[in-house]
């Protein structure tokens, strides 16, 4: 699973939906892998605005990657991004994956298990429908 | 054919047996790919966006989404369809989740959208405490909160019938959706149908260097052999423009009726169905 999904998802139960602990879900015991993807400039131009970069130096401290600037890098009119950063947010956001480990909500606790790259998201049904079904019985 | 849909849940149903013959099927192959190509057309992405692949199975669609350009994240239920994906060696991400439980994701993430063959397992409730309803509004609820404004999302389903094909469509409006159905080869075996929804329609947004269509329409303007059936009621007219009785066109069809029955019918004249003058 690449850092750059973890940037996006949340927790999927139902009740967690409206608190912001839901995100970003923290890891545990991952196993990191670095694999070659191809570099594109303009994909990581196309998706910065929509990274949460609170959330990312959170996930990437976790991992162990301290060098993340502290600012989001900004794309300007005069000055377009260098293309070192990118190539380092490249390498950071869809080249570093993770194998193997866990992810879990800080709202809720419940831990996603990765195995071989795949997060399991499956929830028991309790979870993921609203109160409200469960309790009409 | 017995439509899989109707046998088992799409977690059992794709077990290893059945995952391993739909993904070496060159007949399964060759349609999702043409599918596929269809459905990037119709996103028509003009930079390297994130997209997300529901019910991405073994990554036959994925794959076409790669050698595009695209990153993309993958969902689907069935474990057997994933670890093939893995065998494939699919360069997006995997994730094992329920369309019908939502989608996992932060708001306004991703650029577009791609489903082959998928959403039509959700009209299947297969426990008693989920509904076919529910499941559909929290799948269109969650795909809406996760796509960007103006982006796009264009779902290939097989609907069992009329039935579910309105269920289907009706739950993505409610859900906020600009939507539209693309019919491929219609009244013949093969049609396919594309669902093709719009986030944040209503109006222009400049999204990069393109410009996100308002609705459907402009979505395929520029596809060639598509004809557009407008079916949306148009303002304005109400009562689907039924004549008056006693309206000038309604005397004009009784008269025509009536000169056709052979009856004796006074001429047409431009006094014919005039309003009298008030005598006062």
């Amino acid at each position: 699973m690449k850092i750059l999904t973890t940037n996006y998802i949340s927790c999927a139960v139902k009740a967690c939906k409206s608190t912001s602990l839901s995100f970003p879900l923290h890891f545990q015991d991952a196993v990191l892998v670095q694999e070659e993807v191809d570099f594109k400039p303009e994909f990581i131009t196309n998706i910065l605005p929509r990274i949460e970069w609170e959330a990312l130096k959170i996930t990437a401290v976790e991992l162990g990657f301290t060098t993340l600037p502290a600012q989001k890098p900004e794309a300007t009119e005069e000055a377009p991004l260098d293309p070192q950063v990118l190539k380092d947010l490249h390498t950071l956001l869809l080249e570093t994956q993770v194998t193997e480990g866990k992810l879990v909500c800080a709202n809720c606790k419940h831990v996603y298990n990765i195995h071989q790259g795949i997060a399991n998201f499956l929830l028991p049904n309790h979870l993921a429908l609203p109160l409200i079904m469960i309790t009409n019985f | 054919m017995s439509r899989p849909e109707d046998t088992l849940p799409p977690d059992l149903f794709y077990n290893d047996v059945e995952s391993h013959k739909y993904t070496t099927s060159s007949r399964i192959q060759s349609i999702q790919s043409s599918m596929t190509q269809r459905a990037l057309q119709l996103l028509a992405l003009n930079s390297p966006s994130m997209i997300l692949d529901i019910g991405c199975g073994s990554g036959l669609s994925g794959e076409h989404l790669t050698s595009s350009g695209h990153i993309w994240v993958g969902m689907d239920i069935s474990a057997s369809m994933l670890a093939i994906a893995l065998d494939r060696d699919a360069e997006g991400d995997l994730l094992l989740a329920d369309m019908g439980q939502g989608v996992p994701f932060r708001p306004g993430t991703f650029d577009a959208a791609i489903s082959i063959s998928a959403i039509q397992w959700l009209c299947n409730a297969d426990s008693s405490d989920v509904s076919a309803s529910g499941r559909l509004s929290r799948f269109f609820d969650g795909l809406y909160s996760s796509l960007k404004r103006g982006g796009k999302a264009v779902l290939q389903f097989y609907p069992k019938n009329e039935t579910q094909r309105t269920m289907i469509t009706s739950a993505a409006i409610r859900s906020g959706f600009g939507a539209g159905l693309l019919e491929d080869d219609p009244d013949t075996k093969n049609k396919k149908l594309y669902l093709v929804l719009t986030v944040g329609a209503g109006r222009d947004e400049v999204v990069g260097d393109a410009v996100a269509g308002r609705d459907v329409t402009e979505v395929v303007k520029g596809l060639e052999g598509v004809d557009v059936i407008d079916e949306r009621r148009k303002g304005g007219k109400s009562g689907k423009g039924k004549e008056l009785k006693g309206s000038k066109s309604w005397i004009l069809r009784k008269k025509e009726q009536n000169r056709n029955k052979g009856k004796s019918v006074k001429a047409d004249s431009k006094y014919t169905g005039r309003k009298r003058r008030v005598a006062f």
